[in-house]
């Protein structure tokens, strides 16, 4: 990574710990310590699913929610306090700008999954008492909610590179939900005949597939997670996020700042 | 090449290959997880459930819980699968979550209730699904009809159809047939006319052009196993008449026995064996037939329809 693109990312981490981002890592350990104790009363034989189904949905949402609030302010918050113009009177690239705070949250994001994932194993422990080869699986269904992360993260910074931020903050989420259903899209499509088949397949292949990553059920069930699965789910988190800030970048390039 | 320009072109080349590259990952993704959707949805299995978690939006859930049921079971039909094991509970959600789909009892039924590799082969499973779809929809005679048929059609249960007919019978505005055949299920329960007017009753009150094409394709079966046995017993007489089989239906027309070569429902000239058997020519084109088959034929797994009208 290039050294401005560093200095934008670590400053764009620095300041969301500012902005007491992490101070939700209260929230859900207060919430994991609860669902712990309180599961372990009234249910019976679920304690540990309850802790994992919980948990990791708990990982994935509030990271989801500081990926978008967090991602569309990025760019108009930067033109709003008029710091972007310090920043791009300087030897920085408008699509340097974009790149470092897209790695800028994205770190905040793998440090806050990171406490929260210690969080969620101390929960295991406390209501399995000892851990169990199959909980190895939760790593999986971690790593796959930070490829999520990226995903949303980049295409935050996509709609705020062209758009307010509360009409972000709504694609954004749209998208999110729109994409938890994406297997049931492409289902969709296969059904229609025609234009209308053309049409809704490459709608459901537009947008992001949030489906192949939520494998936190079937971790619940103690069920492994294919190795190709993992590769292609890595790869594909990838290319899109890569796609969503190409496209930030297209717009951003042209983004008349006067 | 300016700076701008320059990124421009970049950020365009990146956007389209990873764009390219997304849909070849997602195809990828896809073949690795087949199956892995279904089995994830049923990890709730309580309809009840399903819809408090719904928050209120239990609607647009049974529908996309029906769309699943009949991705499910076209995927499976398609190979010719013999086990449909999450078409009973993808069905169950669906009703549960909106017991007013009666879309969902008309296809599930049929899907349910027929014999591999047709459905799932649970005409049990299928009868329960008629009774809650009846039990929420009092005044819908679809659904009576399609309990009697499964009773008549695959459950053999001549006096259960009956009643359901009976009962379909007196909903305001139900199909007149629907008394007839309740009349005709106390009287000639196993014959073809009943099993014909089954069907007919069937094709004459869908839109839907993939029952009426299962409809047509079981019609023009019960008129060729008709034919069959109408023309066997026409060989048979020759036979007896004149001391040996005739060699072709020539025989039979100069004997009196025929007007002229006859046709199956799609118009094909039957053909007559040296044994005397009568035979389709093509028999994939005319599936569920049970007589009329040439010798160790062996029909294809999924039966192809031919368009109906």
């Amino acid at each position: 990574m290039n050294r401005r693109i560093a200095s934008i990312a670590s400053n764009t981490f620095r300041e969301a710990v500012r902005d007491r981002v992490l101070y939700n890592l209260i929230a859900f350990a207060l919430l994991m310590s609860g669902a712990a104790i309180l599961v372990g009363q009234i249910s019976i034989d679920i304690e540990r699913l309850v802790v994992i189904n919980l948990g990791l949905t708990a990982v994935s949402l509030f990271g989801i929610v500081i990926a978008i609030f967090i991602g569309i302010g990025l760019v108009s918050k930067e033109i709003e306090k008029r710091t972007l113009y310090t920043v791009l009177s300087r030897p920085v690239r408008r699509w340097e700008f974009i790149v470092g705070k897209f790695f800028g949250l994205a770190g905040t994001l793998v440090v806050n999954t990171f406490f929260m994932a210690i969080g969620v194993f101390a929960a295991l422990l406390y209501v399995s008492h000892r851990f169990q080869r199959s909980d190895g699986w939760l790593l999986v269904a971690l790593y796959f909610i930070v490829l999520e992360f990226l995903i949303i993260t980049a295409l935050a910074l996509l709609f705020s590179s062209f758009s307010s931020p509360l009409l972000s903050a709504v694609f954004a989420f749209s998208l999110f939900v729109i994409g938890s259903f994406a297997e049931d899209l492409r289902g969709f499509a296969g059904l229609t005949h025609g234009i209308t088949r053309w049409l809704a397949t490459g709608a459901a292949y537009l947008v992001p597939n949030f489906s192949a990553l939520n494998v936190i059920s079937s971790v619940a069930h103690d069920q492994p997670v294919s190795g190709q699965l993992i590769a292609y789910n890595s790869a594909y988190a990838l290319v899109y996020a890569a796609m969503a800030l190409s496209g930030a970048v297209l717009i951003f390039e042209r983004r008349d700042l006067k | 090449m300016s700076g701008l320009r320059r990124i421009t072109v970049i950020a365009s080349a990146v956007l389209l290959i990873s764009l390219v590259a997304s849909v070849v990952l997602l195809r990828r993704v896809d073949e690795v997880r087949s199956g892995a959707t279904l089995e994830e949805v049923l990890y709730i299995s309580s309809p009840k459930l399903l819809k408090r978690l719904s928050l209120g939006y239990s609607g647009l859930l049974a529908d996309i819980y029906w769309t699943r049921a009949v991705q499910y079971f076209g995927s499976k039909h398609h190979v010719g699968a013999e086990r449909y094991d999450l078409l009973a509970p993808l069905l169950e959600i669906t009703t549960g979550l909106d017991p007013h789909l009666t879309v969902a009892y008309e296809y599930g039924s049929s899907f349910l209730a027929a014999r591999p590799p047709n459905g799932a082969g649970m005409p049990q499973r299928a009868v329960q699904l008629e009774e809650f779809g009846i039990r929420n929809n009092r005044d819908d005679w679809k659904l009576y009809y399609e309990l009697g048929f499964i009773y008549y059609m695959e459950l053999k249960d001549y006096k259960a159809a009956a009643e359901a007919f009976a009962r379909g019978s007196r909903i305001p505005n139900a199909h007149p047939w629907l008394k007839l055949l309740a009349a005709r299920m106390a009287e000639r329960a196993g014959d073809v006319r009943t099993a014909q007017m089954m069907w007919a009753t069937t094709f004459n009150s869908t839109t839907d052009k993939s029952i009426r094409a299962n409809a047509a394709a079981h019609l023009r079966a019960l008129q060729v196993d008709d034919d069959v046995t109408n023309l066997e017993t026409l060989v048979e007489r020759y036979r007896q008449q004149t001391g040996h089989l005739p060699g072709s239906f020539s025989d039979l027309i100069s004997a009196g026995f025929l007007r002229g070569v006859p046709v199956d429902p799609l118009g094909r000239p039957y053909k007559l064996g040296g044994d005397g058997h009568v035979e389709v020519r093509d028999p994939d084109d005319l599936p569920f037939i049970q007589k009329g088959m040439p010798p160790g034929y062996v029909p294809p797994k999924a039966p192809k329809f031919l368009p109906s009208d």
